[in-house]
């Protein structure tokens, strides 16, 4: 399901953060969203699903305009995850199973339950399932809250800087939950992320934003130093370690 | 589309085994406010022996037995319950819909406005004396339903003009949650200040009325009022229970809630409006019944957590216990009517709400 996005420009207060982004997206794709602070990141994923409404522009999803759709059948289509969420005192199952609103009508069917402890089972969340949300680690919330979005059973997964606040290991294994959703299950993931490292081991396309505008869109293969040094004003160079593609800045 | 993977179903029997102990705790609260009935009816001035009061209720009885059971005890009783029932339904709604555990109609001024817009209605506009239970006497027989309309409507203006003001600093300023209790703060001063001046131009048996309402008692209302409470209460309690996946969504963020199909705005205009209008009943039958909607909410959350579907019919039970257990003792304490209940709510409330400014402020 090809997610189309056709020149999006968003706005706070007649101060212009997006200008005219346009990408699209094939299922069992992870875009990378890159770029410097303030560039523009978390606000082109929010324009995805309509957590923000986008000034002008279009993003089709399934051949369908997500302007006119409910939300509640964008939810079907999009699982969003968070850069930070706010404590809570619900169970990790039943933050998961809030991955189910879109699909309970009066009460969560057994159908919905088996799917929660199937996602965790999989994220290996299973022994958390009962503890309150508030007093897990960083890590072990962010699974939980990827878990979510993928109870959702999306087409596409928005990911807002899902590594940010983790160990190394930790940052691993969530951006391996992800790369194996993407696969499995044949959906397509928007990454924002601030690794550029992590990015070019997991992505398989970037989009590098400048000042709101698209300075990079393309593969791994046609990232130069030159176009991060444009991004983010640091001069880099690429070096390929064992199968990996790593960047080094000098400067 | 995800493959079901083969499970002895631990998880989702740990769900309900985690479920279950809540549930039947629900039940025991449901018993002890109906002991807690029994004995209120009981107690009082005049003394009843248990058998008088079985045959009372069920219309067997008359004279003094059935005036004292079913014209004075059993409208207060009732009166009790649903107003706690709806205050604490309010304060769980505030407290869920601005995530901010200080809310409260009381803490926003919400109350306090409906308050002035009460007394407004009746020492500038003649809506009518109050019918406080001190002043019973004269008034108490003759009932007019355009006042109790005119009380209410203004009552219901001045709470949501204390809604709108939250609702507004709380979305455009983006205030702290700190910093919204300390516009209740503010608002309820407004208000307070304007209800003393109405009191300023009223006669001496209208500042007597407002001086008592504004403790809160649950004795002054008559059975239409409290229908009028009852039937806008469980309207209240089916809306916030319909909604309770999507303030559960809530309470893990607006974006994320907006991203699980919640349109938030609407949700919150709807749900704090509600909270205003049970407030603005409540308030208006009754009088301001301080931190109720408060505690009952905070009392739940400790013994249930945070999943609405059970949180919502805790806090209206707890609510309800708190209230009556509150008029009733102080009936014992003081005899019949005359300890108003908002004193005693505010003893047991003010000081919760000072811990949590102080474990709020420490964060």
């Amino acid at each position: 399901m090809k997610l189309n996005v056709a020149g999006i420009k968003f706005s706070y207060n007649h101060f212009p953060v997006l200008d005219d982004v346009s990408f699209s997206l094939e299922p069992g794709r992870i875009l990378g969203v890159l770029g410097v602070n303030g560039a523009g990141k978390t606000t082109i994923l929010k324009c995805l699903n309509r957590i923000l409404t986008p000034g002008t522009g279009s993003v089709y999803i399934d051949g369908r305009e997500v302007r006119h759709m409910h939300r509640n059948a964008i939810a079907k289509y999009f699982g969003y995850v968070p850069q930070r969420s706010p404590d809570s005192l619900l169970t990790v199952f039943d933050s998961v199973l809030l991955g189910r609103r879109p699909y309970i009508k009066w009460n969560a069917t057994k159908k919905d339950l088996l799917i929660v402890e199937d996602i965790l089972r999989q994220l290996g969340c299973a022994h958390l399932s009962q503890r309150v949300t508030s007093e897990l680690s960083g890590g072990e919330l962010q699974k939980v809250i990827i878990a979510r979005a993928l109870a959702q059973e999306p087409k596409v997964l928005l990911l807002d800087e899902p590594t940010s606040s983790l160990d190394l290991k930790n940052q691993l294994q969530v951006m391996n939950i992800i790369k194996n959703a993407v696969h499995n299950y044949n959906l397509s993931a928007v990454v924002s992320m601030h690794d550029i490292n992590l990015a070019l081991r997991f992505a398989d396309s970037f989009l590098m934003l400048k000042d709101g505008n698209v300075r990079f869109l393309s593969g791994k293969s046609e990232l130069s130093p030159d176009v991060i040094e444009e991004v983010y004003g640091v001069k880099v160079i690429i070096n390929q370690v064992n199968d990996y593609q790593i960047i080094i800045p000098y400067e | 589309m995800f493959p079901m993977v083969q499970s002895e179903f631990h998880i989702i029997e740990a769900r309900r085994a985690n479920i279950r102990p809540k549930l039947y705790l629900l039940f025991v609260l449901f018993f002890a406010l109906v002991i807690l009935i029994v004995f209120a009816i009981i107690v009082g001035a005049y003394e009843l022996n248990l058998k008088t009061i079985i045959r009372a209720l069920i219309g067997l009885e008359e004279g003094h037995a059935e005036v004292i059971v079913w014209g004075i005890r059993m409208p207060r009783i009732t009166a009790a319950i649903i107003t706690g029932c709806g205050l604490g339904l309010a304060g769980m709604g505030t407290q869920s819909l601005l995530r901010n555990p200080l809310a409260s109609p009381f803490t926003l001024g919400i109350s306090q406005g409906a308050a002035f817009g009460a007394a407004l209605s009746i020492v500038a506009l003649g809506a009518g004396a109050m019918r406080g239970s001190a002043l019973r006497t004269a008034d108490a027989g003759s009932f007019n339903i355009f006042n109790i309309y005119a009380v209410t409507f203004f009552a219901f203006l001045g709470s949501i003009t204390a809604t709108v003001v939250i609702l507004l600093l709380a979305r455009i300023k983006k205030l702290s949650p700190e910093s919204i209790i300390l516009a209740g703060v503010a608002l309820s001063s407004i208000f307070t200040s304007g209800t003393i001046l109405i009191q300023y131009f009223a006669t001496e048996t209208e500042i007597a009325s407002v001086v008592f309402w504004t403790f809160g008692d649950v004795a002054r209302s008559n059975w239409i009022e409290i229908g009028v409470l009852s039937i806008v209460t469980l309207l209240v309690l089916a809306y916030f229970m319909y909604n309770r996946w999507n303030l559960n969504a809530v309470s893990a963020g607006d974006d994320t809630a907006k991203g699980l199909g919640v349109e938030t705005g609407r949700l919150r205009l709807a749900g704090m409006f509600l909270a205003a209008l049970v407030s603005a009943l409540a308030t208006a039958f009754h009088g301001v019944i301080a931190f109720l909607g408060l505690l009952a909410p905070h009392i739940a959350r400790r013994l249930t957590g945070a999943d609405h579907g059970l949180l919502i019919p805790y806090s209206c039970i707890i609510g309800s216990i708190l209230l009556l257990a509150a008029d009733t003792l102080g009936r014992i304490l003081i005899g019949s009517g005359s300890l108003p209940v908002g004193v005693l709510t505010s003893f047991m409330g003010a000081p919760l709400f000072l811990y949590l400014l102080m474990k709020g402020l420490n964060k």
